[in-house]
């Protein structure tokens, strides 16, 4: 199959791979332990783990958008800021 | 929680998933691999790296733009939605008026969007149209080809008369789903007619409300066809939406990769947005 239409590259396949991986990581998560773990954190209202996820990747993807347009094209520090954002979403959301 | 041992459930959602990643994930993913890369056509294509969207968070035609249409979007919200809601608490609940006002209110749906932004710019012209001329004849100096507020009124006017019937016909089914016992507590209680609407129509609706807001605001958010048709998003730049400014810089200019890092800031915001409405409106309905 030809895919050279879609104009990939190796930064953006290893994106989606990390996306994809993430996904499957989180339907074993469920299936070993079903539910989404639903509670009540900070932000006062019930999130599964589902909604953690989609929050983490949320406010990553603006981290990087944040940080590109107030501090500069480095966006290793900001990806590193991310994972921390995320590990605190877990934890605490 | 149980674990739920027949899957076989999932079969029954996989043309779906094998529909979206089609038309939408494929797609999706071809944009992000475009607003990193510069292309001059021919599929040859250049790494760029984050200077597309560098470009773009610091661009004040993108932000001009964006302003434009959150201000858009918070106006046909504030509209649409109370008339929707009043529309819809008016309409005859039984009766031969019921197909009737069904039927008027389902027909501004039915009329495709360039053909409604024909309509409005026929109608909106002093020369010819009914509604400019007639502005004209009574002393309103209208002309929404070079009046930035005319042209506005004129955008916001056309939304309206398109997708108020969207509310209305939600709101509706939600109101004709409350039981009669609700009205008859309420009766015997004397409630008002403001408490019957505060305590048993509005949380009785709000899942529809929830429905019709995240569509109107996301739908006013993409605006294209309309305004472009009726103002070209003019004058100047007074009604180019987002979406007008992104045709514009990927079709107009064919600047692909700036117009995908743009797609993409556009893709992200409208999820943020939708999210907050989604989760405000839904941790109120929990609440109720």
């Amino acid at each position: 199959m030809n895919l050279t239409w879609m104009a990939w590259t190796l930064p953006t396949a290893v994106f989606f791979i990390t996306i994809l991986v993430l996904l499957c990581g989180m339907a074993i998560w469920e299936y070993v332990s079903p539910g989404g773990n639903p509670r009540v954190g900070v932000l006062r209202f019930e999130t599964t783990r589902g909604d953690r996820l989609f929050l983490s990747l949320l406010g990553s993807a603006f981290i990087h958008l944040a940080w590109l347009g107030l501090v500069g094209p480095n966006l290793w520090w900001a990806l590193a800021l991310s994972v921390v954002y995320a590990i605190g979403v877990f934890r605490y959301v | 929680m149980e674990r739920t041992w027949n899957n076989k459930a999932w079969f029954m959602v996989l043309p779906v998933l094998l529909l979206v990643a089609f038309s939408a994930i494929i797609p999706l993913m071809t944009v992000v691999n475009y607003s990193v890369q510069d292309t001059f056509g021919n599929n040859d294509f250049f790494w760029a790296g984050s200077e597309w969207f560098d470009e773009i968070l610091h661009s004040d035609r993108f932000w001009e733009a964006m302003g434009r249409n959150l201000v858009f979007s918070a106006i046909i919200l504030i509209i649409e939605i109370p008339l929707g809601i009043f529309i819809a608490l008016n309409m005859p609940k039984k009766g031969w008026g019921v197909p009737v006002c069904l039927v008027l209110m389902a027909l501004p749906l039915l009329i495709p969007w360039n053909v409604v932004g024909t309509i409005w710019q026929v109608f909106g012209r002093v020369d010819i149209g009914l509604l400019g001329y007639s502005l004209r004849a009574l002393g309103f100096n209208y002309n929404y080809v070079n009046d930035p507020f005319d042209a506005w009124v004129t955008v916001i006017v056309m939304d309206v008369w398109h997708w108020t019937s969207l509310v209305v016909l939600l709101c509706y089914a939600g109101l004709v789903s409350i039981p009669d016992a609700y009205y008859q507590a309420a009766k015997i209680d004397g409630a008002s007619r403001w408490a019957i609407f505060r305590y048993i129509q509005l949380p009785k609706m709000n899942r529809v409300l929830l429905i019709a807001v995240l569509l109107r605001f996301m739908d006013s958010f993409m605006i294209y066809t309309e305004p472009f048709v009726v103002t070209g998003g003019g004058p100047g730049n007074t009604t180019t939406f987002l979406s007008i400014d992104l045709v514009k810089l990927a079709i107009g200019e064919f600047n692909l990769g700036e117009a995908a890092a743009m797609s993409i800031v556009y893709f992200l915001i409208i999820m943020l947005l939708s999210w907050v409405f989604y989760t405000v409106m839904t941790a109120y309905d929990a609440e109720q």
